[in-house]
């Protein structure tokens, strides 16, 4: 019971990774765990809401309906808006990825649940996807002309050199900004929330006026919430258009 | 969910205690396991919503912006048409309009001359009646004054021999001398 309550307010608990199915292949772990298991009910949720909402194709939409035809369109505004027409060709992928992490955020918000986007390795594995495909396709459309990206037109010969130096660590630091901006804000977040939530368990144990003074982080903890949810939704907007901004250089690699 | 609540708790303690506390993220023995279905679970999202969900939600927009068009150009076509339809009632009522007002002033102007050419006619068979009048009245009086001097030598006749008694004077110097008498 010790151990428990002890867990109970261990901020960093929440974050823990433990095994459902125990898979091991060639000596490497891959078992199935809790956060295995949050993003299948990240894809699951996000999948089965865009395809029920949206099964009758109504021309007049239901309230469901409406949301996913928003997100559709936000997703498609945002990619359109830095990257152009050209763009839309990456519509899958930026809308997989702002659904993914938007609705991982979300589902994070839960008592009890796992945040899948808190994980260090999960954000720079879809930073490293993103900066992958913006490399890839650089390359494959422009040849060596994606190099331009790295020479800024208009730009002196004397700096070009050291503006060049800066824009390739620029380029090479964006999957860890990318990637850092994301897990930190929701550690970040989930921990505060944490802290300030176990300060209202811990503070109700020394009666009367313990109750009493519980009072301020229990405000907090709401105020906090509140503004978690409104995290949730932005790192997952800011992700989206990054994302976006860094398609738009691998189609027009020249500024 | 309970079920996977305990299991989590049991195991987060045993976690503790094997791992002494490390923090979980930077813990790398998990990253195999993560990336492996973060691959699984992200492919078939990206599959189903490049394959299935994307199009089905962009044909529903594209079907309405159809529609809309579509509903749209046939309002802005009926619309023509209604104009088209008071324009041509607008140009009928103005003509018809136009033609009442020649046929009432041909009708005017026709009853004008009728009246104007029969008025003409009866002033001329006045005038002309008016003109015999005249010309019989001068015709007469002129006959009456011619009378005069043969009435007056007759009458001075008769009273010079009434007077005189005897002879009565020749008639010519009676005629004479009254036409003297006359002037």
């Amino acid at each position: 019971m010790a151990g428990n309550s002890g867990n109970a307010i261990d901020p960093i608990h929440q974050f823990h990774i433990s095994k459902i199915f125990p898979v091991e292949i060639g000596g490497v772990d891959f078992s199935f765990t809790n956060a295995s298991l949050f993003m299948v009910v990240t894809v699951a949720v996000a999948t089965l809401f865009l395809v029920l909402s949206t099964n009758r194709r109504g021309l007049v939409p239901s309230r469901a309906q409406l949301m996913a035809e928003m997100s559709y369109e936000f997703v498609a505004a945002t990619l359109r808006g830095s990257a152009g027409n050209d763009g839309m060709r990456f519509f899958p992928l930026v809308f997989s990825l702002f659904m993914f992490v938007f609705v991982a955020n979300m589902l994070g918000m839960f008592p009890y649940f796992f945040t899948v986007t808190s994980q260090i390795i999960v954000t720079f594995a879809l930073a490293i996807l993103v900066i992958g495909t913006v490399t890839i396709y650089g390359f494959f459309k422009h040849g060596a002309g994606f190099l331009k990206l790295f020479v800024p037109s208009g730009v002196p010969a004397g700096v070009i050199p050291l503006v060049s130096a800066i824009e390739v660590i620029s380029f090479l630091s964006r999957p860890v900004s990318l990637s850092v901006r994301l897990f930190a804000n929701m550690l970040a977040g989930h921990i505060t929330l944490k802290v300030f939530a176990g300060f209202v368990v811990m503070l109700t144990g020394f009666g009367a006026v313990g109750v009493a003074s519980a009072v301020l982080p229990l405000i907090l903890t709401v105020a906090i919430t509140a503004l978690e949810f409104l995290v949730a939704f932005l790192q997952a907007y800011v992700f989206t258009v990054l994302t976006c901004m860094y398609l738009a250089d691998a189609l027009h690699p020249s500024h | 969910m309970s079920n996977t609540q305990g299991n989590l708790n049991t195991t987060a303690e045993v976690g503790i205690v094997e791992d002494g506390g490390s923090f979980p993220p930077f813990d790398s023995t998990t990253y195999p396991s993560q990336l492996l279905w973060l691959v699984l679970s992200f492919g078939v999202f990206y599959w189903v919503m490049s394959k299935v969900v994307l199009p089905r939600i962009g044909g529903i927009l594209e079907d309405r912006r159809d529609r809309i068009a579509g509903d749209m150009a046939e309002a802005s076509r009926l619309k023509q048409e209604t104009d088209e339809a008071i324009a041509s009632y607008e140009s009928a009522l103005a003509e018809a309009r136009k033609k009442a007002t020649t046929m009432a002033h041909d009708a005017r102007s026709k009853v004008k001359a009728e009246t104007e050419s029969a008025r003409a006619a009866a002033e001329e068979q006045l005038a002309a009646k008016l003109s015999e009048s005249e010309q019989s009245i001068s015709k007469i009086t002129a006959e009456s004054l011619s009378h005069v001097g043969e009435i007056a030598a007759e009458t001075t006749g008769e009273l010079v021999k009434a007077l005189i008694g005897g002879r009565a004077p020749a008639k010519a110097e009676v005629a004479k001398a009254v036409d003297a008498a006359l002037k």
